[in-house]
Formats: structure tokens, C-alpha cells, sequence
């Protein structure tokens, strides 16, 4: 044995092992950043983004999402094996490197990740990722999960290369196996120890009876084979969906970290000098920030975001994946690495269609997957600001648009209307609501918003949500006819300036008002005056206020009569995702004696949008089934015949959504306000009869 | 091309709440909001893609007060090259014939090849189109929902009642009255108007337009507004108090009665 080691030795120091790494190593490193600077480009000629403040949140983030590969787990088979790929890469990155260093620099060790235990445990791991790669590729050639599937026009080449950057990875761990199974432990005297039953390990096996003449040139083959293959994925990564194993970490760090806000027009102009911007929005590629560039390269193209995407599951022409797929698509054809860039084009009409664009409800479903943090909203709403400034909008929209600009409502109702829902005869006796016009102080403001204060139906949220106020003793308010929409949707619907129109109006009414906090029913206006106004006095939902309420005992429930009733909270998008508020209505809900309650498979952050509300129920798009049918069926297979929800919109599409799914009689809905008011115990009676909740919802 | 297109500043019927003033003779106007009539912004839509197709230039003109200039900028934040109000105390209160004879003395002072209305003022008689067609001896086509440009000619339709569509050829320069749905017009926002702020809006008085006093105004009006009323409501409709499905059969049955389903 002894002798055939030292020939070994001497047939491997033969060989032009040296210059021919050496070699690989500099045309590989060159390649790379030759490829590394080209990619760069867009993002250098790209919009500014300021993504570097904050970075002990971000290295958290980059901790938790990234190295702890957080979001992975939630679909369960494929991201275990995501996981598990990703520990081995992380373990084998230091062997790697020594294989392609070693040959060149005989005498160079990696500081800590060496040695046998190191040693041992990459050979397993070598063994674990070409398993993980031989899964995949079966996964991805036999099984062909639905959500990697992309319409015709896309070809097939994008699953081909998938194969192909897997099948890569496969031969790095085989050509790694290899040399590990003819290389010398370091008393160079005996073939270095590997782990049993690992591949390195039944590559020894194999090749027991070979000669060491035999050996050399094998151990020389794996080392140049390993050399290649990881330089070819270096510079093949960069044209394909495995950019992201270079790029997620970047777009992890320079991740969104403030949830529920939309991105200022241009970050570089301060807002009052908005009026010089020359154009608003995304129209051409350059216009994205390079953070969304970075997105762009990142994406990994799995298909979660359209999986969660109610747009997408209605059969609207809209896929998260595709936006990025598209935008990356058009980054490398007009970006090439080889030749001259053309950029400049107009993105929607060549890329993008107008439908896809106003098609996103904002939900944050997609945001909430997307294991690299992708973001969405910022984006859709800069492409929506490009088409608003070109004057291109469609038609739907422009009458509530011109009305809310006129009397600050999408219906066009009169200003001095908007209070009107407290002149309701008997609710009015038992529950007078002050406006708060200077003269009238009060301490808390119920900000109302237009939905609930115009929508008649809607309106019974109003009252209910006043005397859930005046039962726990706060002395409220509000704003009446000074109050506008917030604009919530106005600014998602990317028409900024009338949104900062709205805003200015809304924040002097509510500081000239003197309130020291705000509370709402409606979770858009909640998000609005949090994260897209500044320095309110704080605000919170009503499901937050009767929560604490409840736990401090200041509010008691009668037991619910019907004992037929099954219930089912459904998230709205803008107070669960948006806002994290999840427990505190569940916790409401609980505390009402004899509520049966179950949970819809998509709730919490999962939780499935209503459809979209504001400009979105005026908007006509196109779509096979209203996303709000698929809500209240999921209901339907929960177990639940009643829905609970805590937002005006939601409660508009679901009670249509019900009547249109043919349901009626089967299902109602109803707001968490209008429930709590209707079971709270309080001091004085009262009675609506329009607020039971046994005719909410079939009230045609 | 040099198109023309009349304009007018109405209370937008989807925003206000229309009411009757205390003398009975017209709306209250205190708390209405303005908008431009729809047709007319079809129009304008129309010839900024007329000139965006065959070049050329689109003025909008309205005949009114300062508070017509609000939509005169909207129209600017369109696209519209150049605005003008024709402005002057001695014509208020002109009839339709007194409107047509500002706007006739304006164009005679320009040149255009082609002058656009709209169909009918929300609050109008869809009469000042035609004559100034005919004050101008210029020829005249209502109703229009296409215009194809063919050299020194215009191809025009309209919809004949029904749905069937009618073509007509007509010599240039004309004066066309524009039916709504002709287009999709485009969004103007608040970003659009501030954008166009600073545009002057030129404004030509009775002299500029050498209008004589006794063809336009109050006196000179032949049609005089004696009344105005909202009618009171009727018996009005059939409620249907059936369960769903009785109620789709009682529909179909009734809009089968007058002939409605074939």
C-alpha cells in the first residue's frame, strides 16, 4: 500500500495539475467578473434607493430570511430540500475552495473549516446535495410541480435550463467525490479518511483495485473537472434562475424593511419639489430603483408568489413571477453580456399589458412568500404612477378619481353628506357623535373614511364601531364633512399627487381637530394614517381597542344565541399582513361565550384578499371568477357558514361574493364591529335593527 | 390640421345633487361642482388624435366667465395646443344662436380646417353645432362616432337607431358634433392641470370679436327659459318581492311581455 501511495505522489506531480488550475482559476475569475460588471450596469444607471441605513436590522433580516432560510419551510417538500441544499453549500464552500487553491498553493489550509471532522462531514455533505439534486431533477422532469409551469410564450427553455444548472451542481458533488476519494491525507502517507457509505466514500470502493498509475490521472480528471464545472455555474449563474445564489444575499440585506408603506416617487426629490420631476413612475426598464433590479436578478423563479396570488388564482392576467420573469428577460436581452445595450423602450405595451398592472389588489400575499423578500407592491404602484402620468388609465377609474379629487369621495357624494350615517333616527338618540370642528373638542377621533360613511350598508360598521366607543367610555369624534379619504387607495392606485392632496387635507383637519389618538374601522385608513401620513397623533383599529378592552375587563359578551352559527375570521390583507394584527380579533371572538370558530386554510399571512377595495371596486378587469367567490367557498370548506371580517371592503365583496356564489341562505358575513355590538354587554340598551347580524348579508 | 373644438363647463350630474334655486327658474349653484361636458372632452380627445395622426394644431375655445378656465386648462393638460375664452358682459344669457355667433366670430378671425362640438351640453339643445355650420356655410355632420382623415375629405358615421352604422364623406373644412364612445379619453390628474398652470389663456372680448351687442346676450336671445322643474316622481317602478328565483322568472316574463327577449 505504501508503495502504491507514494506513486501516487509521484504519477500526481507529473501531471500539469499546477498551471492547469491555475489557469482555469484566472480564465474562471476573469469570466465572472467580466460577467459581474456587465450585470451590474442596469443597476448603476438604475433609479436611487436607499437601502444602506439600519444594518444591525438588516443583518438580522439577512440572518433570519438567508442564513436561517425562514420562509423556505412553508411549503414543506420543496423547501426542506431548498434547506437542505443550502446548509450543504454553505459546509462545502470552504472545500470548494481549498480544491480549486490546494493544486496552485500546495501548502495552503483553510483556516478552521479543515481538518478531519471538516473533512468527514463535507463528504457527507457532498453526498446529501447530489441526493437533494437527483430529487430535484426528478421533481422537476417527472413530477413538474404546477407552479413552476409558465404559458407557451415563455418556451421551454427556462425549465431545460433549470436541468441543466441542477444537473451542474450534480457532477460538482461527483467531481468533489472524486478527488476526495484519490486525494492523500496530510502525513501524505495514506489516502485521507473519508466517511463510510458517503459518495467519496463508494468512489474508494470502485476504484480499490486500481493501480496508482490508475488513480493519478483520476484524481487530476476530478480536480479539473470540479475546476470547470464550478466555474462554468459561476459564469453560467449569472444568465439564468440560479443568479439568486449570488445575488440573495444582497437582496436580503437591502431588503424593504417598513412594511405597509409604498416608495416615494423618486427617493433623490424631496416631495414638495415633485412638481419638477419631469416623469412619474416606471415606463422605461431604467426607471426601477436598483434594489428592484437586484429583485429582478434574485427571483428564483419558484412560483410561490403566484401560488398565494388571489389576481393570479381568478385567472387574471397577472403572476408576480411573471413580472420579475419578464423584467429580468428584458434586462439580458437588452443588456447583453456580449453586446451593445438598447434600453429605453416602454415597458407596458411591450413587456407588460395594462390589465396585468392594475390587476394587483395590493394584497401582499406574494410579498409575504417570497423566501428572497422579493418586492412586489413598490413596484406595480411605480408602474401604475408611469401609466397615470402618460394619462393612461382606464376608463372605470377615472370618474371616481376626478371625484374624489372634486368632493373627496369616489362616489361623488356631497362633502357635507358624509356625517350623515349618525342622523340614523334611533341610533342618533342613543349614540350622539360629535364633529369635531374646533369648537367641539373630544379625545379620540374616529377616523371614518368614505366607504363606511356613503356606502349605506357599510354605514351600519359606523354606528356599530360609535357605540363600541361610547360603551367602553371614550370620548370621541369626527372630523364630518372636513374629513376626505384617506387616499389609501388613491397612492396604490398610483395617482400620488392626488393622494398628497388628500393626505394634506386630512392631516391639518386631524391636527386642527387637537385629538391625542385615533382609532378606525377601516384597516386602509389605519394603514394610511400610520405608515403614508406623518406625525398623527397614534392610531389604532377597533379590533385593537375592544381586544384591550376585553383583557382588561372593561368590556363583557352575552352568550351567542344561534347555536348553529360556525364562524371564520377572515384576514383583511391591510390589517393582517400589513399591520400584523391577527390575534387581537381572534382573541375578541374567543372571549364571546358559545362562538364556535374555525380557521380557513389560508388565513393569518396567508390569508386570502377579498378582492380589493376602494378603486378596486370600480375597476372592471378582466378575470374568470371574482376572487371573492373563491374566499367564501374556502369558508364554505372550513366548516363555517359565517364569515367574520373587520374591513369595509371586505365586507362588501364577500356579501356579493356570497350572493354570486350562490350561497345565500347558506353563508353570511358580517364585521367584527357590527358582532362585538351586537353581543357586548353594555350600559344602555340599544337597538338597530339593521346591525343583526341574522339579516346581515341578505339584506337585498 | 388645424381643428377647433367648442367647449362648455357643466355641473357634473354624477357629483352634485341637483336642486332648485328659491326663484324656481334655475338650479342652486352654490355648492355644485364643474366639470367639462363629456362630449365635449370626446371631442377633444378626437382631435388630439387627429393631430397626432395627420399633424397640426387643436385650440379649445369656450364662450363664459372666468370660471370656464378651469376646464380650458384641463383640456390644455390634455394636450390641447392653445385655449381661449371668449369673455365679454354682453353675452350673458345668449341663446344658442347667440353662443353660435361668438363662436362664428371667432373663427372668422382664424383659420380652421375642422371644428369639433360635442353632441350636446349635459344642460343643452344640442343646437350650436348646427348653426354655426350654417352661419359659417360650412358643411355639417351630428352624431359623429368615427372620423377617418382622406386627403381634403373626412370619412364620418354615426350610429342609425338600432346599432347599424352609417357612413358619409364630407368635405373639408367642416363642423362635426361628437357622439360619446367615439374614443377612450385619456386621465388628466391633478399633476396634469399643475403641469399646464402657467399656459396663458387668452381671452378676446366683444371688440376683439367685433360682436355686435344686438346678435348676442340677453336681448338678443329669442329662446328664454320660463321654467325649470324637477319632475315629481311617478308610481314609478314594480317591486318584485319573491324569492330569487321567482323574481328571475318574473323579470324574464316582464321583459318578455314588452318584447324584449327574442
Amino acid at each position: 500500500m505504501v508503495d502504491t501511495i507514494s506513486a501516487i505522489s509521484t504519477a500526481t506531480s507529473s501531471l500539469p495539475l499546477r498551471e492547469l488550475i491555475l489557469s482555469v482559476n484566472i480564465a474562471g475569475l476573469l469570466a465572472f467578473s467580466y460577467v459581474i460588471t456587465r450585470r451590474l450596469q442596469p443597476l448603476l444607471r438604475a433609479q436611487s434607493d436607499p437601502r444602506f441605513d439600519r444594518p444591525l436590522r438588516r443583518l438580522q433580516t439577512v440572518g433570519k430570511y438567508w442564513f436561517g432560510q425562514w420562509r423556505h419551510p412553508r411549503y414543506k417538500f420543496a423547501g426542506l430540500l431548498h434547506v437542505t441544499i443550502f446548509a450543504g453549500f454553505l459546509l462545502l464552500a470552504a472545500r470548494s475552495f481549498s480544491l480549486l487553491i490546494q493544486p496552485v498553493f500546495p501548502q495552503f489550509e483553510m483556516p478552521v473549516l479543515s481538518g478531519r471532522i471538516y473533512g468527514l462531514l463535507t463528504d457527507y455533505a457532498a453526498t446529501v446535495v447530489f441526493v437533494c439534486m437527483t430529487i430535484a431533477i426528478v421533481r422537476r422532469v417527472v413530477f413538474k410541480p404546477a407552479r413552476y409551469q409558465a404559458p407557451a410564450e415563455f418556451g421551454k427553455w427556462r425549465s431545460v435550463d433549470a436541468v441543466i444548472l441542477l444537473a451542474a451542481i450534480a457532477v460538482l458533488m461527483l467531481a468533489d467525490s472524486l478527488v476526495a476519494a484519490t486525494t492523500l491525507g496530510r502525513d501524505h502517507g495514506t489516502l485521507q479518511p473519508l466517511a463510510a457509505y458517503s459518495l467519496p466514500w463508494f468512489f474508494r470502493q470502485l476504484l480499490q483495485t486500481h493501480t496508482a498509475n490508475a488513480l493519478a490521472p483520476i484524481n487530476f480528471g476530478g480536480s479539473v473537472l470540479h475546476a470547470a464545472t464550478f466555474y462554468f455555474l459561476l459564469c453560467y449563474r449569472p444568465f439564468g434562475i440560479q443568479f439568486h445564489v449570488e445575488t440573495s444575499l444582497f437582496s436580503i440585506y437591502f431588503s424593504k424593511l417598513d412594511r405597509g408603506t409604498v416608495k416615494p416617487v423618486r427617493w433623490d426629490i424631496p416631495e414638495n419639489n415633485l412638481d419638477q420631476v419631469k416623469s412619474f413612475g416606471v415606463k422605461t426598464f431604467q426607471d426601477f430603483t436598483w434594489k428592484h433590479i437586484l429583485d429582478f436578478y434574485s427571483c428564483a423563479d419558484c412560483g410561490r408568489c403566484a401560488d398565494q396570488c388571489p389576481a393570479y388564482a381568478a385567472g387574471r392576467p397577472l403572476a408576480p413571477r411573471l413580472l420579475t420573469i419578464k423584467a429580468r428577460d428584458y434586462a439580458f436581452r437588452h443588456y447583453p453580456v456580449f453586446s451593445k445595450f438598447d434600453n429605453g423602450h416602454a415597458l407596458v405595451g411591450t413587456i407588460y399589458t395594462e390589465d396585468e398592472v392594475w390587476s394587483c389588489t395590493t394584497c401582499g400575499a406574494c410579498e409575504e412568500e417570497c423566501p428572497l423578500l422579493v418586492e412586489y407592491i413598490d413596484k406595480i404602484v411605480d408602474l401604475r404612477r408611469g401609466l397615470i402620468d402618460d394619462a393612461n388609465v382606464p376608463q372605470s377609474l377615472q370618474k371616481p378619481l376626478k371625484a374624489l379629487e372634486s368632493r373627496g369621495n369616489p362616489y361623488g357624494k356631497l362633502e357635507k353628506k358624509r356625517a350623515d350615517w349618525t342622523l340614523a333616527a334611533e341610533f342618533k338618540q342613543a349614540c350622539p357623535v360629535k364633529i369635531l370642528n374646533g369648537r367641539t373638542q373630544a379625545e379620540t377621533l374616529y377616523f371614518v373614511d368614505s366607504t363606511t360613511s356613503y356606502d349605506e350598508r357599510m354605514q351600519a360598521i359606523g354606528r356599530a364601531s360609535a357605540r363600541i366607543l361610547q360603551a367602553i367610555g371614550e370620548d370621541f369624534g369626527i372630523l364630518g364633512a372636513s374629513e376626505k379619504d384617506s387616499g389609501h387607495e388613491v397612492r396604490r392606485f398610483g395617482e400620488e399627487t392626488l393622494f398628497l392632496a388628500l393626505r394634506d387635507h386630512n392631516t391639518e383637519a386631524i391636527r386642527g381637530a387637537g385629538v391625542k389618538k385615533i382609532v378606525t374601522s377601516d384597516p386602509h385608513a389605519l394603514n394610511a394614517l400610520k405608515h403614508d401620513y406623518n406625525d398623527l397623533p397614534p392610531i389604532e383599529h377597533i379590533t385593537q381597542v375592544v381586544a384591550r378592552a376585553v383583557r382588561e375587563q372593561e368590556m363583557r359578551f352575552r352568550p351567542l344565541a344561534n347555536g348553529e352559527q360556525v364562524f371564520a375570521y377572515h384576514d383583511p390583507c391591510y390589517l393582517g399582513r400589513h399591520n400584523q394584527v391577527y390575534e387581537d380579533p381572534r382573541a375578541v371572538l374567543d372571549a364571546i361565550p358559545g362562538l364556535k370558530r374555525v380557521e380557513m386554510t389560508r388565513s393569518r399571512d396567508r390569508s386570502f384578499c377579498c378582492g380589493g377595495g376602494g378603486l378596486m371596486l370600480f375597476y372592471e378587469p378582466q378575470e374568470e371568477q371574482r376572487i371573492g367567490v373563491l374566499r367564501v367557498r374556502m369558508a364554505a370548506e372550513a366548516g363555517a357558514n359565517t364569515i367574520v371580517t373587520a374591513c369595509p371592503f371586505c365586507l362588501t365583496n364577500l356579501e356579493d361574493a356570497i350572493k354570486t356564489a350562490g350561497l345565500e341562505g347558506k353563508m353570511t358575513a358580517i364585521d367584527f364591529a357590527e358582532l362585538v355590538d351586537q353581543q357586548m354587554v353594555q350600559k344602555r340598551p340599544h337597538k338597530d335593527s339593521e346591525t343583526k347580524y341574522e339579516t346581515a348579508g341578505t339584506g337585498d | 390640421m388645424e381643428i377647433l373644438v367648442c367647449v362648455r363647463r357643466v355641473p357634473d350630474t354624477s357629483e352634485n345633487e341637483i336642486e332648485l334655486d328659491s326663484q324656481g327658474k334655475d338650479i342652486a349653484r352654490d355648492e355644485l361642482v364643474y366639470s367639462i361636458n363629456e362630449p365635449d372632452n370626446y371631442a377633444v380627445e378626437e382631435a388630439l388624435q387627429i393631430r397626432d395622426r395627420v399633424g397640426g394644431t387643436v385650440t379649445v375655445a369656450t364662450v363664459g366667465g372666468e370660471d370656464d378656465e378651469e376646464v380650458l386648462r384641463r383640456e390644455l393638460a390634455m394636450g390641447a395646443n392653445r385655449a381661449v375664452l371668449l369673455s365679454d358682459e354682453s353675452f350673458a344669457e345668449s341663446d344658442g344662436r347667440g353662443i353660435a355667433t361668438i363662436l362664428k366670430n371667432f373663427v372668422q378671425k382664424e383659420k380652421f380646417d375642422l371644428i369639433l362640438t360635442g353632441v350636446q351640453a349635459d344642460d343643452g339643445a344640442a343646437q350650436v353645432g348646427g348653426m354655426l355650420a350654417a352661419m359659417l356655410d360650412l358643411p355639417f355632420a351630428s352624431l359623429v362616432n368615427s372620423i377617418e382623415v382622406c386627403g381634403q375629405k373626412l370619412k364620418v358615421s354615426r350610429e342609425i337607431e338600432g346599432g347599424n352604422k352609417e357612413v358619409n364623406e364630407i368635405d373639408l373644412p367642416c363642423v362635426l358634433s361628437i357622439q360619446t364612445g367615439i374614443n377612450e379619453p385619456r386621465y388628466v390628474g391633478m399633476r396634469g392641470i399643475r403641469q399646464v398652470a402657467s399656459v396663458p389663456i387668452a381671452t378676446l372680448g366683444a371688440s376683439e370679436l367685433a360682436t355686435n351687442s344686438n346678435s348676442v346676450g340677453r336681448n338678443a336671445a329669442k329662446v328664454v327659459r320660463i321654467d325649470y322643474f324637477i319632475p315629481a316622481q311617478g308610481k314609478g317602478a314594480e317591486i318584485l318581492r319573491g324569492s330569487r328565483e321567482e323574481n328571475a322568472d318574473k323579470v324574464a316574463e316582464l321583459i318578455a311581455a314588452r318584447g324584449g327577449l327574442r
